[in-house]
């Protein structure tokens, strides 16, 4: 039997679809429920820009789960505390910060869409550590890349993990972007 | 994350040599950087390993200070050199002064030079990344650029904006790099001062001139204006400067006179009662300390994106 091709249909294969997609995000949320649950002084700081993405969808399901619209979100731009400034071909666009408060003594959940070498993780701690001295930082990730790691970075809450080869690539696609949700794996960046 | 245009330069020489699209990009990466002066910690680590040079040939407290403090909020190593101190007093040349402090592994030069054209002749014979600070009478690029963002801020996109700049229009590097740099942006400008301070011929940069204030300020959205360099001038330009703070000086009752709002800008140091009265440095119209503020973000915006580009 041939396979239809579609318009707009990618070389990547799809790795977690809309559903298991839906449920894996539903999953999470009760797991951060159970571990913080009412979510007083705890708050969620999406990375720029895959994490801000995660971030709006987990501050809209909490709130409705939680039945509360006060959940303290904020977006971190990491683009000033990259460690690899002037080290790479052309720099990266910063994307805007939006913290309207402080994280001082307050739990801290982390969001991004993929966790691959670290890095990330590692610049959004210093950054993070400008808005205040968090109580506790956790880092919840989509999709964890274990085994492509360069820093003893590891997260608290997983959506999928992925064993992929460094060339591979892990792309997050949104509803309220892409127009579906689901996690596609290319084989080349 | 996406990736972005760089700067189309190594250098920040003039304003002359940037496109619009780097201005663009100039203000963009300041919005960001104003965002991080605004934080509990205004610092980031971007510029952690490198180290910049501050040369100021001549005199200065804002441009310094806003430089200084923009190097060190991006963590970059910063030292100091001011020529009245140094060695240049001993007759060493330019080039070897650099060449010196370059050998210490420098990789950024600020330098504000007397005579124009000073930084264009090092960017020909060294290699760190050099942003003018002020050339003579030449160009004044940061200036301009904060002045543009601020008028950015203000009012919004600087197309069809209405700018007249009043006063020492001769011996300004402001005014230069503020002519440049508003034209790239798309913006209309007219120069007001006696004619006696107004370069012969100015209208070939495409920009208005103008001898009567009360005309210029009837037409402009934005009033830049700037000191008179007495410093610079060797030979009477004007009777006295009683005479011209009459003539030419912006005061209160001119701006009530008015019936539309007014940007009031002054790049400093002000002579209070000379260009501009106190009560409309300090008026509701003023922007004159947004601009300093504006200065130290423009500047981080500046010395990041010529480091991406080392």
């Amino acid at each position: 039997m041939a396979f239809p091709i579609f318009a707009g249909m990618t070389s990547g294969r799809i790795i977690l679809t809309s559903e298991r997609f839906g449920l894996t995000i539903e999953r999470l949320c009760q797991q951060l429920i159970e571990q913080y649950d009412g979510f007083e002084n705890t708050c969620l700081v999406g990375i720029q820009t895959g994490g801000v993405a995660l971030g709006n969808r987990f501050k809209r399901r909490l709130q409705e789960l939680l039945g509360m619209t006060s959940l303290e979100y904020g977006k971190l731009d990491i683009t000033f505390y990259r460690d690899d400034f002037r080290r790479r071909a052309k720099p990266l666009a910063p994307s805007v910060t939006e913290m309207n408060f402080l994280v001082e003594d307050k739990h801290v959940v982390l969001l991004d869409d993929v966790l691959y070498t670290g890095r990330t993780i590692q610049a959004a701690l210093t950054a993070l550590n400008h808005f205040g001295r968090p109580r506790s930082v956790a880092l919840l990730v989509m999709v964890d890349r274990r085994f492509n790691r360069h820093l003893p970075i590891e997260p608290d809450y997983v959506g999928i993990v992925v064993d992929a080869l460094d060339e591979a690539y892990v792309q997050v696609e949104w509803q309220e972007v892409e127009g579906e949700d689901r996690i596609l794996l290319f084989a080349d960046k | 994350m996406s990736v972005v245009q760089q700067l189309s330069t190594k250098h920040l020489l003039g304003i002359k040599y940037l496109t619009p699209q780097d201005i663009q990009l100039i203000f963009e990466t300041a919005d960001s950087f104003k965002e991080v002066l605004n934080r509990p910690i205004k610092k980031v680590p971007s510029l952690r390993d490198l180290t910049i040079v501050n040369l100021f040939f001549e005199d200065s407290t804002r441009t310094r200070i806003s430089f200084e403090l923009a190097e060190k909020r991006l963590s970059a190593d910063v030292l100091n050199f001011s020529a009245s101190s140094s060695s240049v007093k001993k007759g060493e040349t330019l080039l070897d002064t650099v060449n010196n402090i370059l050998s210490m592994k420098v990789d950024m030069v600020v330098m504000r030079h007397p005579a124009p054209g000073a930084p264009h002749f090092l960017a020909k014979h060294i290699d760190a990344n050099i942003i003018n600070a002020g050339d003579g009478t030449h160009e004044h690029p940061t200036q301009a650029l904060l002045d543009a963002f601020s008028i950015r801020e203000k009012l919004g996109d600087l197309r069809g904006k209405k700018v007249a700049i009043f006063g020492d229009i001769l011996h300004s590097r402001v005014a230069l790099s503020n002519i440049f740099c508003l034209q790239k942006l798309g913006a209309e400008v007219k120069v007001c001062g006696p004619p006696t301070l107004i370069p012969k011929h100015i209208h070939q940069l495409g920009v208005g001139v103008e001898h009567e204030v009360r005309k210029t300020l009837q037409w402009c959205e934005v009033a830049n204006i700037l000191r008179i360099q007495l410093e610079r001038q060797d030979i009477k330009y004007f009777p006295s400067l009683r005479e011209y703070s009459q003539y030419f000086g912006i005061n209160k009752p001119l701006l009530d006179r008015l019936d539309k709002p007014i940007v009031i800008m002054h790049p400093g140091p002000i002579n209070r009662g000379v260009e501009i009265t106190s009560d409309v440095a300090d008026s509701e119209h003023s922007i004159i300390l947004q601009q300093v503020e504006n200065g130290v973000a423009v500047r981080m915006a500046v010395l990041y994106l010529l480091a991406a580009k080392s």
